[in-house]
């Protein structure tokens, strides 16, 4: 579990997260969702520790990372495991080599061990006949994969994805979400994703947290998003025209109606 | 105060990369892989330079040797002074500047615009070691590139002298044992040891710490390319200031 209290973070000046609170569970996956320029990266680099917030707290399974010492830090960086939106695949190595990576940078184990164990993740992830290629003769769906298989082959505690599905088709992205989600339960993983697609939030969003200029606006679960009635996240979330009959389809539903009469609809923050 | 506040980043990068060390295993792959890339990959283009600039400076000196009074083997003795005092140690690292210096600020700012950097921070590694340290190692080697040079430019020199009939063989050889201060070669090497580091950590300080895209690389590797022959013309003059005078 990581829980956020009230960080805040400027750059020149210039506030970019104003105080932001909230809990990732473990086993979930959790949605950060906003507009560009909303935080969400700054928010995600300061959970990863990339960038150090101004004041407040990141608690991980209770421990403040602000105080936590070096060598505390490394071991936590090691229980972190990292999407990026581009991949950021190695590129002098092999889709096997960059699996392979972490585990010979941080075990002692032998190299059979590790060949064994990465093959475990890349058959894990659906990956085939693509160990002996280097990160420019594959697709960007099999790149994805190729980053979460890195990202999980040292048995992470969390998993962060930024744009997991940015450049990917639909399919493929779906595809993608879905993945994550099934390794999130499988591996019991707290994992935070960033995104701007509303078809990862309706797919897998199981605790959605919605950042607006460097606030906390909403969160809640992508069944409480439809009953929402807070207006900067039904703007946000339903400014395409599909996603905006897909609501209207959904709470005109009689049984979803029944249903929504006194439903929760997220905790609106100001 | 902004030049003042990157000579203090380029310093404390300097400190990071002698921090926590890399597991050897891979730092020793990742030293060879440099050594191939940087020392090997760069002997065609300093041998065919060496060679024939070394040639140039036989036949420039020929030619303005009118006076018959001034024995050939000056001829030797000129293009020897020139290739192991300045043309090798100075003009090759310039060259070098352009060629490593341009291909490490572009890797390192490649692997920062595709946050490799970043994943690799992620991870826990201690990314200025893992990335410029097996650089500076791989250019420890660096004297041995410009003793090459060296030689090759003597001998480009001899052969321009030569066949090209401005001094025979024996005077051109006569001429480069003449007056041998094996200081000269000492001195040389020296510098050659201090360029070899700027030549490492400057373009990889300018790699490391660009911002922006694939255009940024482009101009990150020219600005390195200027900066780290300032460092190299400023160094070689403090050198020699030093140890020569």
């Amino acid at each position: 579990m990581i829980e956020v209290q009230n960080i805040i973070k400027s750059f020149d000046g210039t506030k970019v997260l104003k105080g932001v609170s909230t809990v990732f569970e473990k086993g979930k996956t959790n949605l950060i969702i906003g507009q560009s320029g909303s935080g969400k990266t700054v928010f995600l680099k300061c959970l990863l520790g990339l960038f150090e917030a101004d004041s407040g707290k990141i608690l991980f399974e209770g421990k403040g990372l602000k105080k936590m010492t070096v060598q505390e830090r490394s071991i936590l960086r090691q229980e972190m495991g990292m999407v990026f939106q581009g991949s950021a695949l190695f590129d002098s190595m092999t889709v096997e080599e960059n699996i392979m990576f972490p585990m010979q940078m941080f075990t002692q184990k032998i190299d059979e061990e590790i060949l064994e164990r990465a093959n475990k993740v890349i058959k894990r992830v659906n990956l085939i006949n693509a160990n002996g290629k280097y990160p420019d003769e594959i697709s960007g769906g099999m790149k994805k994969r190729v980053a979460i298989a890195r990202a999980i082959v040292m048995n992470p505690k969390y998993l962060f994805c930024d744009e997991p599905n940015s450049g990917l088709d639909p399919k493929t992205a779906i595809l993608i979400d879905n993945l994550i989600q099934e390794i999130t339960a499988e591996y019991n993983i707290t994992t935070v994703i960033n995104t701007h697609d509303m078809n990862s939030v309706m797919e897998i969003g199981e605790k959605i947290v919605f950042l607006k200029d460097g606030y906390k606006s909403w969160e809640g679960t992508k069944e409480q998003i439809f009953n929402t009635d807070n207006e900067s996240v039904t703007n946000f979330v339903y400014s395409s025209d599909l996603f905006k009959k897909v609501r209207e389809v959904y709470l005109k539903d009689e049984i979803g109606l029944e249903e929504n009469k006194g439903a929760d609809t997220g905790n609106t923050s100001t | 105060m902004k030049v003042l506040s990157k000579i203090g980043r380029y310093f404390l990068m300097l400190k990071s990369i002698f921090g926590k060390f890399t597991k050897w295993k891979i730092l020793k792959q990742l030293i060879l892989k440099d050594i191939d890339t940087l020392i090997i990959g760069s002997l065609g283009i300093v041998s065919f330079i060496s060679f024939f600039v070394g040639g140039v400076v036989a036949i420039q000196t020929a030619l303005n040797l009118e006076n018959p009074l001034l024995p050939k083997n000056l001829i030797g003795f000129a293009t020897r002074q020139s290739v192991i005092l300045e043309f090798a140690p100075t003009f090759i690292s310039i060259i070098m500047a352009g060629k490593v210096g341009s291909y490490i600020t572009s890797s390192i700012g490649t692997m920062r615009v595709t946050e490799q950097i970043d994943a690799l921070e992620v991870m826990g590694i201690n990314t200025y070691n893992y990335l410029i340290f097996p650089k500076i190692v791989a250019l420890s080697l660096y004297p041995l590139v410009i003793c090459i040079s060296m030689f090759l430019g003597v001998f480009g020199g001899y052969m321009a002298c030569v066949y090209g009939g401005f001094s025979s063989s024996s005077e051109f050889i006569e001429g480069i044992q003449l007056d041998f201060i094996s200081f000269h070669v000492t001195y040389a090497f020296i510098k050659t040891a201090f360029f070899s580091f700027i030549l490492a950590t400057i373009p990889s300080y300018h790699g490391y710490f660009m911002t922006g895209g694939a255009l940024e690389v482009g101009k990150a590797s020219t600005v390195s390319f200027v900066w780290t022959s300032v460092a190299i013309i400023l160094l070689n003059y403090l050198v020699t200031q030093m140890l020569l005078t």
